[in-house]
């Protein structure tokens, strides 16, 4: 019984520890981690919302502006959260240093959620610095602020996870830009980001409906303009699909040291 | 109590490497022991299976009784390594990253603080505790990664070539912080290619070969096999050719120094009568090698020769 109570504190202690080493490795180089996305988002918003957005007219009722505004700070999210988790646990790993938490008595799924929260972290802290400069460019007042806080949450720790399961098959630096460069970039963009799916032909918006992106960016979307192209509860149920699943993944290739041990 | 108990430890590597076949191995508490063995032997593959970073193929290991099957926690929480390669984050603090390892132990962090100053001072790496590691010197990564290994003060602690590219003052350095350590009751297991480190350091010996231990004794009983020791013995003046000596096998290193081989069963009091006999003066003398290193050589070389005779 005490014994189970020290370990729980003890758990506790080393979950910290890695969270806020996580924490303080996005700060320590912010110049990498925040402000490359902050200068993307800015140019987004010039060039697709300002210069081309006035000619596009509205989308689903918005200005363009307003419209994209929810789908950059998503594809923000996305990216940061899963590219925290990818770089921080494939460097631990090919620097080794993987191995100070390996030898501890740290259990798996600590050193999971310790990466996990670290990338929805960055996703967060992103996505929260692209909203300051989407305020610049447009108005956003949440009409679901419930809708909007917990989708953007949750989406982050969705692509936290997959961050994860990347690093953990990654074997070289190469291994952990393929994934992005031809999974995650591809569906974010055809996701509704810049656009509604009604714009598509039938068969194309059939198509869209299997991204599972399309779902978190148009339920994010509904909780700030109130606007959607899917049933938002659809969305919820595909999120937490994917996080159960991801997570049950991931922790099976941490326990079987996947990656990590010989 | 036995702090470690390893039975018909096997590993197999996935490229088909049997580096281990059936290993044996007790430690007991307060032990000072020397895991030795040529590269490839299988000292990293033992050590890594027991620091749970390489998995085992066959066979049990209990640390301080606890299986690393069962109580995997338990086992963790009395260890602590220090591996061979280095593995430290480049790019975090000295003093972040001994706190950090502590935090990971479930220390905290006020503690993991004071034992992080504690082990750092007593490692003459205090002064250096706000540098990012990548600026420590080699040496300095080394001693950096026994702080580490020791915030959470482990009852067993391993060291795979701690020494290894460490000069002969801080080497030194390191013995008496080891032996205090172990004096203090740390149980250590340490492999090193210095045969007299290993030799000067720890009670007992075990030497591994090929995936096998084909060693494992006192120290001093192990020395003790050595049959022939060999000595340099420089004299007072120059000869022309060995003196005879009955009894000794004896050769020139030049003309004012030889080689003695003596049997483990002769005294050297009867040495030195026989060169007085021949109005020879010994000004010096020393051990040709280390008695460690020369036992190793003979050791490994039977085996060699016998699994020469095999095949
Ligand atoms: N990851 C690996 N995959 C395949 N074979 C391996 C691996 N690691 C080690 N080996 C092989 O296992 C054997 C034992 O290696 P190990 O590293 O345990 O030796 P060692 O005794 O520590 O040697 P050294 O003194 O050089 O450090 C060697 O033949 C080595 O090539
Ligand atoms: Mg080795």
């Amino acid at each position: 019984m005490t014994g189970n109570r020290v370990r729980v504190r003890q758990n506790a202690t080393a979950l910290w520890t890695l969270v806020t080493k996580e924490y303080f490795r996005i700060v320590r180089i912010w110049v990498q981690t925040l402000v490359p996305p902050a200068i993307t988002m800015s140019l987004y918003f010039v060039i697709f919302g300002n210069l081309i957005g006035r000619r596009i007219g509205e989308m689903d009722g918005f200005g363009y502006m307003q419209f994209i505004a929810p789908g950059l700070i998503m594809m923000s999210v996305i990216t940061n959260s899963y590219g925290n988790v990818v770089s921080s646990f494939f460097g631990a790993k090919f620097a080794r240093h993987i191995e100070e938490m390996l030898v501890s008595p740290m259990p798996a799924s600590l050193i999971l959620l310790g990466h996990v929260a670290g990338g929805v972290i960055r996703g967060l802290l992103v996505g929260f610095l692209v909203t300051l400069i989407a305020l610049f460019f447009t108005e956003l007042r949440p009409e679901h602020p419930f809708v909007t806080m917990s989708v953007v949450f949750l989406t982050a720790v969705v692509f936290a996870l997959a961050g994860l399961i990347n690093a953990i098959f990654a074997k070289k630096f190469d291994d952990i830009s393929i994934i992005p460069t031809f999974v995650l970039t591809p569906l974010t963009y055809l996701g509704g980001v810049f656009y509604s799916i009604s714009l598509l032909p039938d068969f194309w918006q059939k198509v869209s409906l299997a991204n599972p992106v399309l779902y978190m960016v148009n339920a994010f979307r509904y909780g700030i303009l109130g606007v959607s192209d899917i049933p938002i509860d659809y969305a919820y149920f595909i999120i937490g699909v994917f996080i159960v699943s991801l997570y049950s993944f991931a922790l099976l290739l941490l326990k079987r040291g996947v990656g990590i041990r010989e | 109590m036995r702090a470690l108990q390893i039975r018909g430890l096997t590993k197999v590597y996935d490229n088909g490497m049997h580096a281990l076949k059936g290993i044996d191995l007790d430690v007991e508490e307060g032990e000072f022991c020397a895991l030795l063995g040529p590269n490839g032997a299988g000292k990293t593959t033992t050590i890594g299976i027991l620091t749970s970073l390489i998995n085992k193929s066959a066979g049990s290991v209990e640390i301080f009784g606890h299986d690393i099957d069962r109580d995997l926690t338990l086992a963790k929480a009395c260890l602590g390594l220090v591996p061979q390669e280095i593995n430290l984050n480049l790019f975090e603090k000295v003093l972040n990253i001994v706190v950090t390892q502590g935090g990971y132990y479930g220390i905290p962090r006020d503690l993991a603080m004071e034992r992080a100053e504690k082990y750092l001072r007593q490692l003459q790496l205090w002064d250096r505790r706000d540098e990012v590691a990548r600026s420590l010197s080699g040496g300095m990564k080394r001693r950096l990664m026994i702080a580490r290994a020791l915030v959470h003060e482990p009852r067993l602690l391993i060291l795979d070539e701690p020494t290894a590219g460490v000069d002969i003052e801080i080497r030194r350095s390191m013995w008496s912080f080891l032996r205090q350590i172990n004096a203090a009751g740390t149980t250590i297991i340490l492999t090193t290619h210095y045969l007299e480190e290993a030799e000067t350091l720890c009670r007992h010996v075990a030497i591994i070969d090929e995936g096998r231990i084909i060693e494992n004794d006192r120290m001093s009983r192990v020395l003790r096999k050595l049959s022939v020791e060999t000595f340099v013995l420089n004299l007072d003046r120059e000869i022309q050719a060995p003196p005879r000596l009955p009894g000794y096998e004896v050769r020139m290193v030049d003309a004012s120094t030889i080689e003695v081989d003596v049997q483990n069963n002769r005294d050297i009091n009867d040495l030195f009568a026989d060169l007085s006999g021949n109005d020879l003066r010994v000004v010096s003398m020393r051990n040709k090698a280390n008695r460690l290193e020369e036992l190793f050589l003979h050791i490994v070389d039977n085996k060699a020769a016998a699994n020469r005779g095999a095949s």
